[in-house]
């Protein structure tokens, strides 16, 4: 059994990552993933952690340089947040396309402008197309749990992908949580040493990231997204594999009260304990309400969103991002077209909340929920609402 | 002369006789370029690793599925070359004090044109020099975007007609001074900065193995003929620059911990840079007026690289 303690959940997180033998780590101080930044660094000058620290002079080149790593076949890390993942931008499907496992986590916060430095997802969605895998995590202990699932999941030989851990900046990663820290010898036999499959070594001297025209361009983004999609396989093994270890459970699409409700909202990353809250009021009152949590955003849950959707009447997609002048938030989106040739299926409605770090606290939860269930002639689905905004 | 009529005789003992970067890659005729980083990788050996730039040089040694390259070789993007290298470097070093990967000494190598050197890769290269990893950077300098067209870059010179700095009926071409780069990297306090042009290929291979030597960062800028975009003859290319090195556009000397030295091969008077830029056409349209104004420039500075070299000689302190 790991050890219960209680920290803040960014320094938790190097922590989690010190227990996985990284061999090198480049980091750019951004806020909020600076504390990440500062306790792997204290834990690389305390001779906790034996990896180079390489503190580089741009985000840009912190991803450069793990994918410079990584291609030796050094285990390689970051953190980043908001306009230094975007200023990663160019070099995320670069690293996927490369297949190196990098692990990297996110303190999603709002992109500028205005320049605002608090949590929203609009960092993240720009990177959707970019193949990494990515994923969504709820409290202290889903993030430090996914910082090791993750390198074990991008150095899987069906993987070989990067892997990107979004932790809601501030909202989760300035809070001090009490969470079960894996041990040493835990993380040891859950896993492995990475064995890549070709590195920048005169030994064997390869080429990596050659040039190609339209002649193969095409096959490689198909080979690139098929491996993508059935990374879930080993990504729903690696998760079992943790199970049996630390006995804490993760699927790609969790849910709460949804079996029997009749009205189903669908959350991601920290706003599920809130909305969850929520629930239970709607519960004790007599509606039958439900939460639908999206953990897996890439390679995206198709099948188990079907499923766990295929008997509610109403779906309320909240979204804390927007694509401007489009059809709305991007889950919205891709819930509407996941569903889309389904038989049977919920009308859909979308709230855009929570941006630029907007507290959305549990009575705006059950405002959404109220104000879905009294359209009843479904006048307000299909489209999108800024909540709690003022005109 | 004997060096060249006994080739066979000495070669073996100038250079290394196996070929890194092998023929069959697609660089224009006549490119000084493709020739520099050939002996750049003939003097570099084996064991070495290169990271490079989006460029021509990229371009033409690794069209997938072929390669070129006989050393590993990695491409990411365009500005980041010495950043990539930089992980590069850490994650070699990681791996060897962990016992992973055998324990002889490799060389980390970023090589990109004047524009992923001089102006998009510029953050990341002075970076990679402050943060001190052990890595020999290449600037193969071509002044301009070859690669998409000629385009002007800071390495393109005075007077120089490019696709986007054209010489027109009110304008010269290019209307600013070449950045002074060897200088920049000399600012940077790392213990080599040299010169070099393939026209010397044995002072070239000499300062490469330098650099290799060193334990540290190090930074070669070599000026890299291109027939292409220059629009001089594919047959003059070394010619031409013996022609910059003996005007003085392009001096040859080496920078060892702040101490100048101006290479063996610099003449000591100087040819007028008109014999330079008479075999280029994007030189053609220059006045004698524009050339005068170029000539001092050039004369100053060499005058200025060689109060340099008297009084920040090695043992001169």
């Amino acid at each position: 059994m790991g050890k219960r303690m209680g920290m803040e959940v960014a320094m938790a997180v190097a922590e989690a990552v010190g227990l996985c033998n990284i061999d090198m780590a480049a980091v750019y101080p951004i806020t909020p993933q600076s504390h990440i930044a500062e306790h792997l660094s204290d834990l690389v000058a305390n001779g906790e952690i034996d990896a180079e620290f390489v503190t580089v002079e741009s985000e840009h080149s912190a991803m450069s340089a793990v994918i410079g790593a990584s291609g030796t076949g050094a285990r390689s890390y970051t953190a980043t947040s908001s306009q230094g993942l975007m200023l990663m931008h160019e070099l995320l499907p670069i690293a996927s396309a490369m297949r190196l496992p990098i692990c990297m986590a996110i303190a999603n916060r709002a992109v500028s402008g205005p320049l605002n430095i608090l949590n929203d997802h609009t960092d993240i969605m720009p990177q959707r197309d970019s193949g990494w895998i990515s994923m969504f995590v709820e409290n202290g202990q889903e993030a430090i749990d996914m910082s090791i699932i993750a390198f074990k999941i991008a150095e899987h030989k069906d993987v070989m992908l990067p892997v990107n851990i979004n932790i809601d900046g501030f909202q989760l990663t300035h809070m001090v949580e009490p969470f079960e820290m894996p041990t040493q010898e835990e993380v040891n036999q859950f896993l492995p040493p990475f064995v890549p499959h070709a590195t920048l070594h005169p030994a064997k001297p390869v080429t990596m990231g050659a040039f190609a025209m339209s002649d193969y361009f095409a096959e490689i983004m198909k080979a690139k997204d098929e491996a993508l999609k059935n990374s879930k396989k080993v990504i729903l093994d690696v998760w079992d594999d943790w199970a049996k270890i630390f006995g804490r459970t993760y699927k790609p699409v969790e849910t709460y009260m949804a079996d029997d409700a009749e009205i189903l909202m669908l959350t991601m990353g920290s706003m599920g304990e809130t909305a969850q809250v929520a629930i239970d009021e709607l519960r004790a009152k007599g509606i039958k309400a439900g939460l639908v949590k999206l953990r897996l955003w890439r390679p995206f849950p198709l099948e188990e969103i079907k499923a766990v959707l295929k008997n509610t009447k109403k779906l309320i997609v909240t979204d804390r991002a927007i694509s401007f002048g489009g059809p709305g938030g991007p889950v919205f989106s891709e819930i509407k077209s996941a569903l889309y040739a389904e038989a049977q299926r919920p009308l859909i409605y979308n709230y855009i909340y929570g941006l630029g770090g907007r507290d959305v606290p549990v009575p705006d939860f059950v405002g959404m929920f109220e104000k879905v269930l009294a359209d009843t002639a479904g006048k307000l689905a299909d489209s999108y609402e800024f909540w709690g905004v003022r005109e | 002369m004997n060096i060249v009529e006994n080739f066979d005789l000495f070669a073996p003992r100038l250079i290394n006789k196996k070929e890194l970067l092998s023929s069959g890659h697609r660089a224009c005729s006549g490119c000084a370029e493709v020739l520099a980083v050939r002996l750049m990788a003939k003097a570099l050996g084996e064991n070495t690793v290169i990271a490079s730039a989006t460029g021509c040089m990229e371009i033409v040694s690794s069209m997938f599925p072929t390669t070129a390259w006989e050393v590993p070789w990695i491409h990411v993007a365009f500005e980041n070359t010495a950043a990539v290298a930089s992980g590069v470097e850490a994650g070699l070093k990681a791996l060897r004090k962990k016992g992973r990967i055998d324990d002889r000494y490799v060389k980390v190598v970023g090589m990109a044109g004047d524009g992923g050197t001089m102006d998009i890769g510029f953050q990341a290269l002075s970076g990679a020099m402050e943060r001190g990893h052990d890595m020999l950077f290449v600037c193969f300098d071509n002044e301009a975007y070859m690669n998409t067209g000629i385009q002007r870059s800071s390495g393109t010179p005075m007077g120089a007609s490019t696709t986007t700095a054209p010489a027109g009926k009110v304008s010269i071409g290019q209307k600013t001074w070449k950045k002074n780069m060897p200088e920049i990297l000399v600012a940077h306090a790392i213990p080599y900065v040299a010169t070099a042009c393939p026209s010397y290929p044995l002072d070239f291979i000499r300062k490469i193995e330098k650099a290799k030597s060193i334990k540290g960062p190090s930074y070669i800028h070599c000026f890299s003929v291109c027939p292409t975009g220059w629009r001089s003859p594919s047959n003059m290319a070394i010619a031409t620059g013996r022609l910059a090195v003996e005007t003085g556009v392009f001096p040859l000397f080496e920078v060892e911990n702040g101490h100048y030295h101006l290479s063996p091969d610099m003449p000591k008077k100087l040819r007028p840079i008109k014999d330079y830029f008479k075999g280029q056409g994007r030189f053609r349209h220059l006045t004698a007026d524009d050339i005068e104004m170029i000539q001092k420039k050039v004369t100053a500075e060499f005058n200025k690289l060689k109060e340099k070299a008297k009084f920040l000689k090695t043992g001169n302190e």
